[in-house]
């Protein structure tokens, strides 16, 4: 549904902003609370000029405690209100795993749907901008692993608004990552007012023939430089904004990689456990008599985070996604 | 609850001797060596912020205005005692021993910042709020196992008394009757959020109450009462005592980072205010003034000297080689298991070596 009308030239955390006062416009009971949201506006500002316009029962600065956010926001979302939760970092959210993990996630299952949790977690996440320890984390497919939980990460601000809205609408927990390395890279249209992009739904960034190159959020950017580098080789490169990370559009990505028969997964968490092998098992499943190759891994490692002076050599580059395409294509 | 727990204070913020009782302990090398560690940790503070600016190193976080709280402390704490800092607790952790270069190069983006010297015990800065109470309980808590006489000191901040891990770190040191000092600098704001928002309560040294172990507030802003009250803590944690719960009230001057703007959320006039009336620093000062120990000459000469000092430091900090990226993946486990080697040889073979 979409009322909206206009646009506005918008960075991703503006998009968020925007889609948060959309919704709070249209309804009361959509909370806003986290950690510095409110006086602050946020310290990436995503919801700054929220309190002046809504007051501080409906954007709240609250204790400095994630497993007390959350767990109040259960209990907010169980009785009549539609919390989004903020997490500073993503890094910072795990104190707030057991009340995510043992409450949030399976409260509509234990109750056979008499109670439900109808929250938003956002939380940026991703390394790539100097940050102090621990602010890097990339850790998404702990909660993709969580049974109860959609998980979707926007790549561009007109999905982040449309997919915050569609978030903070839908009746179950959602954890609404936002890639804090592209928060301002790039304006580009948002229209005003209300409307969704739907979860579950993944999108073509562009279109090609030769090899899938599937990934999400923060990386985007990297695998579309990939691609344009790998198409003067004379590659066609198809690149897939999965935006949905549970549940995968099965449907999509099947049909991309049963067209090009190859596939390349770029994601800067760490390797093991990691959405590629979840992505792996879907093509195994849809797609395994078609692959001409098998499926190469450009991700993180399995080791944490280092510190911002090697952050570069942990991240996904255009250039090792570039090799992994070659590699794919010379198979 | 806040006249049970009054503010502790040996002198006022004129620096004038309130506490009789301490004129003795109060020598002059003592008091010249509580300034000397705070005109360090203040001139280091600076200096941080200045490379900041210049992008000679990363996000930095000041304390200005702290200094007596975390000098005052740390010089409490005896050779093998145990140290659990957050990242706003450099002026302490220098003071206990650590390295000028390691502190830079953390703020630089390094690993090694994590480092202290050989033989110094203290954690890397905190990052994750609260969470480092109950290492310094477990510490403690092996130190009173094996027998010794040493003790944890650890510091958080006002915000970290709403985490679950506070409760946790008192509760298990309380149960255990374990040599710790939980050591709370109290400057107001947990970034943004001023204290009203973060409890009711009136003090946080009332919190001990709870869990019945020794409470105590004081002037963080008067070294000297941080230092003696850190000092009984220490030493009633090493007789068995069990451990102290020490709210220092103070204020940081600047902001909660580099990244951070503090005039959104608070009146900039604040810190102006405070630095004219009662600043930590100038109040030893005036105190070693009132009471003739104060030697021009000599404030010039360590001004110079811890100057020299730094800049040395930072020259080796900017003289340090890059990093190797084998860093990254050579100490997540005493031995690398097959996944981790396998990535590091594909990405060295990426890179064609």
């Amino acid at each position: 549904m979409t009322t909206a009308v206009g646009t506005k030239k918008m960075t991703l955390v503006q998009a968020v902003t925007d889609g948060l006062r959309t919704m709070m416009k249209e309804h009361d009971n959509v909370l806003v609370l986290g950690e510095d949201v409110a006086q602050n506006g946020g310290v990436f500002r995503a919801t700054d000029g929220l309190l002046e316009e809504f007051g501080d029962q409906r954007i709240i600065d609250t204790p400095l405690a994630e497993s007390g956010i959350i767990g109040t926001s259960i209990g907010l979302a169980m009785n009549g209100f539609r919390p989004v939760a903020e997490m500073q970092f993503l890094g910072f959210i795990y104190p707030a795993f057991n009340q995510i993990m043992t409450h949030a996630t399976r409260i509509r299952a234990r109750t056979l749907g008499a109670f439900t949790v109808p929250m938003v977690i956002r939380a940026p996440y991703g390394a790539g901008v100097r940050a102090p320890e621990i602010h890097s984390d990339s850790v998404e497919a702990l909660f993709a692993h969580m049974p109860g939980m959609k998980v979707v990460v926007p790549s561009n601000a007109y999905d982040a608004k449309g997919m915050l809205i569609a978030s903070i609408e839908d009746p179950d927990p959602v954890l609404f990552l936002e890639p804090m390395r592209v928060y301002r890279s790039t304006k580009m249209d948002v229209p005003e007012g209300k409307y969704t992009v739907e979860l579950g739904k993944g999108s073509i960034l562009r279109e090609g023939s030769d090899v899938t190159v599937l990934t999400y959020g923060s990386l985007t950017e990297q695998c579309v430089k990939a691609a344009e580098a790998a198409s003067e080789k004379g590659y066609s490169v198809e690149v897939i904004d999965l935006r949905s990370l549970y549940p995968l559009d099965k449907e999509l990505i099947a049909a991309s990689v049963q067209k090009t028969g190859r596939a390349v997964i770029v994601h800067e968490a760490p390797q093991t456990g990691g959405l590629c092998d979840t992505l792996i098992s879907l093509i195994n499943d849809t797609s395994f008599f078609y692959m001409k190759a098998p499926v190469e891994k450009v991700t993180g490692h399995d080791t944490p985070v280092p510190m911002f002076a090697l952050e570069d050599h942990y991240l996904p580059t255009s250039e090792r996604i570039q090799a992994a395409i070659v590699s794919v294509m010379d198979c | 609850m806040q006249n049970e727990f009054p503010m502790l204070q040996i002198i006022d913020q004129n620096g004038v001797l309130v506490d009789e009782s301490y004129r003795s302990l109060l020598t002059e090398s003592l008091v010249k060596e509580l300034y000397v560690k705070m005109v360090r940790a203040r001139l280091f503070d600076r200096k941080g912020v200045n490379l900041q600016r210049q992008g000679r190193i990363g996000t930095y976080v000041p304390f200005e205005g702290q200094e007596a709280a975390q000098i005052g402390s740390a010089m409490a704490m005896q050779e093998g005692d145990w140290m659990f800092p957050t990242y706003r607790d450099h002026g302490a952790t220098l003071t206990f021993g650590h390295s000028l270069k390691n502190v830079l190069l953390y703020w630089k983006g390094r690993q090694i910042g994590c480092v202290p010297p050989a033989g110094k015990n203290i954690f890397p800065p905190a990052v994750p709020i609260a969470s480092q109470l109950l290492h310094a309980t477990g510490t403690a808590w092996a130190e009173k196992l094996k027998g010794t006489d040493r003790a944890s000191i650890v510091y958080f901040g006002d915000g970290a008394t709403s985490e679950g891990d506070f409760h946790e770190g008192l509760n298990f040191a309380s149960v255990f009757n374990v040599p710790v000092v939980f050591f709370n600098q109290n400057n107001g704001f947990a970034i943004s959020v001023p204290i009203a928002k973060q409890m009711k309560a009136k003090t946080i040294a009332q919190k001990s109450v709870g869990y019945d172990i020794e409470g105590v507030r004081v002037d963080g802003n008067d070294v000297f009462a941080v230092y003696f009250h850190t000092l009984k803590a220490v030493e009633n944690a090493r007789k068995g005592n069990g451990p102290t719960l020490i709210e220092a009230m103070t204020w940081r001057y600047g902001a909660h980072t580099t990244a951070d703007d503090p005039s959104k959320y608070r009146d900039q006039e604040e810190s102006v205010r405070r630095r004219e009336s009662g600043d930590p620093v100038t109040r030893v000062e005036l105190y070693m003034k009132h009471e003739n120990m104060w030697d021009e000459q000599f404030a010039n000469e360590i001004e110079q000297t811890i100057m020299k000092e730094i800049e040395e430091a930072v020259a080796k900090m900017e003289q340090e080689p890059a990093p190797h990226y084998s860093e990254m993946f050579d100490y997540v486990f005493a031995e690398n298991p097959w996944p981790i080697e396998e990535q590091k040889r594909a990405y060295a073979g990426m890179r064609g070596e």
